[in-house]
């Protein structure tokens, strides 16, 4: 599936959010404003039918950069471009959340929940041919066609993201931002989804943006997988290269800990640290506090993602 | 009722299992009929041994570690069975008598950290008023070990430690502190109720090895209750899998991984991805759990499983041992014809 067009490219992309107290207390404290680096400096390409995840611990930042690419929140600095789709207009891009509780409106039927992005988008003309692209949808998503009439809490979890990822097609859409689509579903559910949205995308040419935690989950799903720690790119790399060989101490550590139920009671060595405050990064590598490869240079020094062989990029002083 | 002296002989000539339940039934009386949430579950924890309990969200797991903790929400109550922890019955206790067991002789830790603090007490406050209620130290002795208790659970500088609020602390030093409240009163069991699910991976690792640790060196039973099979690969020695108020299947965990004998386990061990290689698609397990008040005749699962036969349908089958495991399947047990 490897065509080499770009659908999204992302350069140098930087998000800093205002957390400062409000203005009264920070004249009364004569307190400086705050901010947050939530997203600095990140770069990376999707091509066409491709599945790019981010993986990293809560607080790295993944889920504001798919709030960036999908225009929920503006950016800083940096540019988010995307490629050409059918005929020539740009990508559309469409998400898929995280919670299918609180992301669909319960006073509404879910036929109306998915018919909404086409008459807003105006992409049928006739009432009729909206009811029957509804429909369809449904069906593409393996539920039935009487289920528009429904409403939202008449469906279990893993049903109600299959309407969610529907409403996301409704708009006929060739970039889905997935943000963390199945960590609120439970195992033989997330299967389902899974299977689902592979299903879609080879049927439909989609191309993923994948956000999640779950690394057996992002194993399964992409081609490609940046690492985030602390709003960085740390690696990117091509899925079998991370899971097989990972450079950058900090994938090592993910793929180290996260448990792995085909070797029961490993006892895998536990190490030490947590993620520090993004209000108060470390000075250089953010990692070098918890790394067993830090030099002098690390605590001095931001390293930056460098080329490490052709489908593998990592941003370490020790590695590279 | 009064606590029958029996009960407390027996603990102390024998070794009693941390946690016996046994033909375990709880109910919520509901408008539209009674609805049977845990329907005759049995298990048994042995000191010093993590009891790993899984399965989906409805699959009744959180309501077993409630009822055992006597912290059933109201309409909720014990329909049937018997709880023992350390050989003493608990579930006959009155209310206040259950005010001295719970703490003392088992202790409790719970998904979100945050809540289960009080955030207008310093850490230390709330750790030295649970060591001084169930063991009646001095002030002074219940603040040594109140250090000495977050020294064991992994807290650097635990001195100032105590002096500190819990929105000082991060999510997984919060549950550090949880744990250490839960140990403090040297109780023989402890029930954690997805106790890493709101925590990073790299933290999930920390705490599960503490969990293992402090159950190695205190002997304490841990009934770990969690929707991940990693956590319980990686943690217990034992494992339930619980679906729809049943125990399907248990048995030590190395056997229930890699060699299922019930459907339902067989289906979500597939269906978590490897980590190892990839394939196509997933297996995967379709429809989803029953709601409570739509369960079906016979084996609860019957409608998702893909060997299943008449008797599934007519008669729920009884968790029978095979070997070392034991699985709730006719399968098992001559077929399902």
């Amino acid at each position: 599936m490897n065509t080499q067009i770009p659908a999204l490219s992302v350069n140098k992309l930087t998000k800093t959010f205002d957390v400062s107290a409000p203005w009264l207390n920070r004249m009364i404290e004569r307190r400086p404003k705050l901010f947050v680096e939530a997203v600095s400096d990140i770069s990376f390409t999707v091509e066409k039918g491709t599945c790019f995840s981010i993986v990293g611990e809560s607080g790295c930042g993944k889920s504001t950069v798919a709030r960036l690419v999908t225009g929920l929140y503006e950016t800083t600095s940096g540019d988010i471009s995307f490629g050409k789709g059918a005929g020539g207009r740009p990508i559309r891009v469409q998400m898929i959340f995280q919670d299918p509780h609180s992301s669909l409106n319960p006073r509404w039927r879910v036929g109306d929940i998915i018919a909404e992005p086409i008459r807003e988008m105006k992409l049928r003309d006739k009432e009729t041919e909206t009811q029957d692209r509804v429909r369809e949808l449904l069906e593409t998503v393996g539920l039935s066609a009487d289920d528009a009439l429904k409403f939202p809490h008449e469906f279990s979890g893993g049903q109600r993201q299959r309407i969610s990822i529907a409403r996301a097609l409704a708009s006929e859409p060739e970039l889905l931002v997935c943000d963390e689509p199945t960590s609120a579903l439970d195992v033989s559910v997330q299967a389902q989804i899974l299977n689902l949205m592979r299903r879609l995308q080879k049927e439909l040419g989609l191309t993923y943006l994948f956000i999640s935690h779950d690394l057996s989950v992002v194993r399964h799903m992409s081609d490609n997988i940046a690492v985030m720690y602390l709003g960085k790119i740390v690696e990117k790399s091509a899925v079998e290269v991370l899971f097989t060989a990972p450079q950058h101490p900090y994938s090592k550590l993910l793929l180290a800990t996260i448990p792995d139920i085909e070797n029961p009671a490993r006892r895998v060595e536990a190490q030490a640290g947590e993620p520090p405050s993004p209000l108060n990064p470390p000075s250089g590598c953010a990692f070098h506090p918890r790394c067993p490869l830090a030099m002098d240079i690390c605590r001095q020094e931001r390293p930056k993602l460098q080329d490490l062989s052709q489908e593998c990029q990592v941003a370490c002083h020790a590695v590279s | 009722m009064m606590v029958r002296p029996t009960d407390e002989l027996q603990a102390q000539d024998i070794v009693e299992p941390a946690l016996d339940v046994s033909e375990l039934s709880v109910e919520f009386p509901s408008r539209r009929g009674t609805l049977l949430a845990i329907d005759q579950v049995s298990m048994a924890i042995a000191p010093g041994e993590i009891l790993g309990v899984v399965g989906e969200s409805g699959a009744g797991k959180s309501i077993t570690g409630l009822a055992v903790l006597g912290l059933l929400e109201h309409p909720g109550r014990i329909a049937g069975g018997a709880i023992h922890v350390g050989g003493r019955r608990v579930d006959t206790l009155t209310e206040k008598e259950l005010t001295k067991v719970r703490g003392k002789e088992m202790g409790a830790i719970f998904q979100d950290p945050l809540t289960a603090l009080n955030p207008l007490f310093t850490v230390g406050k709330q750790l030295i008023e649970t060591i001084r209620l169930h063991t009646g130290m001095t002030k002074v002795n219940a603040e040594a070990r109140a250090v000495e208790l977050l020294q064991d659970v992994g807290i650097p500088a635990p001195e100032e430690r105590l002096r500190q609020y819990p929105h000082q602390f991060s999510g997984g030093m919060r549950q550090r502190v949880v744990i250490a409240l839960a140990l403090a009163a040297g109780p023989r069991l402890i029930i954690a109720d997805e106790p890493t699910t709101a925590l990073d991976v790299s933290i999930q690792a920390q705490i599960t090895a503490l969990l293992r640790k402090l159950c190695d060196e205190t002997g304490v039973g841990i009934m770990l209750v969690t929707h991940d099979m990693g956590v319980i690969a990686e943690t217990a020695d034992r494992v339930c899998v619980m679906y729809s108020g049943r125990v399907v299947e248990s048995g030590p965990v190395a056997d229930v991984i890699h060699n299922p004998q019930h459907p339902y386990t067989a289906g979500l061990m597939r269906a978590i991805p490897s980590l190892h290689d990839r394939v196509e698609t997933l297996t995967q397990i379709d429809g989803s759990m029953p709601r409570l008040n739509a369960r079906p005749s016979g084996c609860a699962f019957h409608p998702r499983c893909p060997q299943a036969g008449p008797k599934c349908v007519a008669e729920n089958p009884p968790l029978v041992s095979t070997s070392t495991a034991s699985a709730a399947c006719w399968l098992q047990q001559g077929g399902t014809q």
